[in-house]
């Protein structure tokens, strides 16, 4: 039996980082902070002491710069890891994500690729108000020509880096803010995962409760909620939003026939919306009670704790919506 | 900058090897002219008619191994690099054999084989690009140059400066290359810009900054040998290229916004017979030599269009290829 280890999610975070580095030489960090501050987020604390200012580089607050240059390297034969503070910065590298690291390939006719990795932060609920807290990682999974990770695990967290770095196409990866302090058990050899698959994180058979990012463990814990009355919720972590796992989504609705989908982006156009219209173009025969979302209320997220927690999908809004879907009968 | 650019060819080889250049590149645009008023050619068309002495001065003087960044306005810049002239217009006439797999058109042109990078069309995007293929190259230690072309309009975006401040903290091997040709589409530098000097922008990154006669193909490419030599000695420096567009923005473009007493003015200064008489006055070029390296231009064109023509459409079925890369991350 592997040996498990109690981390947190900087740590995991960091620890992908570290191994990456060690394992190519062409790996190389770059962002604002990451060197001397050790990241805003403190997950590359320590890496620039190990590895130095050549590939453990700060650059100055120049989103689309850096980014660019970052897509640059990647075609130059470097395997650039890009962070992004949080995903509220990108906008100002959304062209160099949009019509630079995502048509690249394409408008190419394949000739080149770009194996850059962008990290960043993403998500609410640590009270930074409107400009450091929204999750736009679903308006990400839009575009095509690149791919979009969303880890919610600590398996996750130490294993999605080196498989994005592995793949010869822009990927971005979602760290979900509120979640960095938060440790859990993990094993202590948790090596690459798979960025292609969705992923069941519990069983059930009343209620598929489908989440990502920062809804897993909302969803996860409205499951726990809903056993305790006798309610059975699948729940089914999304992991990778683009391209995203559509027969995994088909196969839980066929197992429950009754879907709530939890999302931390806002309701209108949003991955939920996705999800939901790929669930009603295929799958509609199987359900037994209408799709409900449970999203992030129509607002820029507001500074106030009770305001901003008012504003996120909660578990117990997650399980209120699953009890009113269990509660009709098909 | 006081260094006084050479009055005359070196020898005849040197003489027909630039007025070639400039030749084929006029004759490939009006051929390019001549098919997007046939339909031939879609969508937006860029001609450099004009402005050929300074793709052919600048990219006479690269390496092998260098590379280039480019705009929409890059036939020329293709041309010049070594691009197949059949090729190139195969790509103007979305064809399979097209230089990007006619996935591009006439504002993507790719060639990996001579490590040229587009084909940028968002203004000021190629710069951070640039950026980072020099990074690559320095950090893992090739003796490597990127040449990045840009217009003028391209100094008022912040992706200019957030590259040439990027370039010159990192000392990185850019020569950015600026062809002010004093409209971005319709603007006028003067009504763009609080400060018209370019070169005086540049300078304040730290880094040299020349303006030269880009009509003038001899002191482009004296220009650009000196610049080469400083860019691989001791990082980034700024060309500016002073031209003329002598035909429309694109084809769509009426012209509202000069006069054409001011386009007369600028076409007496051709580069291409400027050159000529030059040339033939030092003794480099007999008097017929224009006119047969025209007529070798005319056939080559004459056959590029054929090839196009003859092209194959690539299958529908195939639409999706490339948005992802096809084949093993290098």
């Amino acid at each position: 039996m592997t040996e498990r280890i109690q981390q947190s999610f900087r740590d995991a975070f960091r620890q992908s980082l570290r191994e990456a580095l060690l394992r190519d030489e062409r790996v190389f960090l770059m962002g604002e902070d990451v060197g001397r501050y050790g990241g805003s987020y403190a997950v590359s604390h320590g890496l620039l002491a190990e590895f130095g200012p050549e590939r453990i580089r700060d650059t100055p607050l120049s989103e689309s710069g850096f980014v660019g240059a970052g897509i640059g390297a990647a075609l130059g034969g470097m395997r650039p890891i890009v962070e992004i503070m949080t995903v509220n910065f990108s906008l100002l590298a959304l062209d160099q994500i949009v019509n630079g690291a995502a048509t690249l390939s394409h408008m190419s006719g394949g000739q080149i690729h770009v194996p850059l990795v962008i990290r960043m932060a993403t998500g609410a609920g640590r009270q930074l108000a409107a400009q450091h807290s929204h999750s736009l990682e679903g308006w990400y999974a839009h575009i095509p020509g690149i791919k979009i990770a969303a880890p919610a695990t600590l398996e996750d967290a130490r294993g999605m880096l080196w498989t994005a770095l592995c793949d010869p196409d822009p990927v971005l990866i979602f760290e979900q803010a509120r979640l960095y302090p938060v440790e859990g058990e993990v094993a202590a050899d948790a090596g690459p995962v798979d960025l292609e698959r969705a992923a069941v994180r519990r069983s059930g058979r009343d209620v598929s409760l489908i989440a990502y990012g920062g809804t897993l463990d909302r969803a996860l814990e409205a499951a726990q909620s809903l056993a305790a009355e006798g309610i059975e919720a699948e729940v089914l972590d999304l992991r990778v939003l683009r391209p995203l796992d559509e027969a995994a989504i088909l196969a839980t609705v066929a197992r429950t026939h009754r879907v709530v989908i939890a999302d931390e982006g806002w309701r209108s156009g949003s991955l939920s919306a996705e999800v939901a219209a790929r669930i009603a173009e295929r799958a509609l025969g199987e359900l037994d009670a209408p799709i409900r979302r449970v999203c992030t209320a129509e607002v820029p997220i507001p500074y106030p704790k009770h305001l901003e927690d008012a504003a996120l999908p909660s578990a117990a809004g997650i399980a209120a919506a699953a009890r009113e879907l269990v509660g009709r009968r098909g | 900058m006081t260094h006084e650019a050479p009055a005359a060819p070196r020898d005849r080889e040197h003489a027909l090897r630039l007025l070639r250049g400039m030749v084929r590149i006029r004759r490939f645009e009006e051929a390019c002219a001549e098919q997007y008023s046939k339909g031939r050619i879609r969508g937006f068309l860029h001609l450099y008619v004009g402005q050929e002495a300074v793709a052919v001065g600048v990219l006479d003087c690269l390496e092998r191994d260098d590379a280039v960044v480019a705009t929409y306005r890059e036939h020329g810049h293709a041309l010049a690099r070594g691009i197949d002239s059949a090729r190139l217009m195969a790509e103007m006439f979305g064809r399979a054999e097209g230089c990007s797999g006619g996935r591009g058109g006439s504002m993507h042109v790719f060639d990996a084989a001579t490590r040229f990078y587009g084909g940028q069309a968002i203004v000021a995007a190629g710069l951070p690009l640039a950026v980072g293929l020099a990074l690559a190259d320095q950090m893992q230690r090739r003796p490597r140059v990127t040449v990045c072309f840009f217009g003028e309009g391209a100094v008022a975006e912040g992706e200019f400066h957030e590259a040439m401040n990027l370039a010159a903290l990192w000392r990185l091997p850019v020569l950015f290359a600026c062809e002010n040709n004093l409209y971005a589409m319709g603007t006028a530098l003067s009504r763009s810009e609080s400060e018209t000097n370019l070169c005086v922008k540049a300078a304040s990154y730290e880094m040299p900054a020349w303006s030269v006669d880009g009509m003038d193909v001899l002191a482009v490419e004296d220009a650009t040998r000196r610049a080469m030599t400083a860019v691989r000695e001791g990082g980034p420096l700024f060309l500016e290229l002073r031209t003329y567009r002598f035909r429309a923005h694109s084809m769509f473009d009426p012209q509202l916004y000069r006069d054409k007493a001011e386009v007369e003015l600028w076409k007496q200064r051709d580069p291409i017979p400027a050159f000529a008489s030059r040339a033939q006055a030092s003794g480099a070029l007999r008097p017929e030599d224009r006119a047969a390296l025209e007529q070798e231009a005319e056939a080559e064109m004459a056959q590029a269009v054929a090839f196009a023509e003859a092209g194959r459409l690539e299958p529908v079925a195939e639409l999706a290829r490339h948005v992802y890369f096809e084949g093993e991350a290098r």
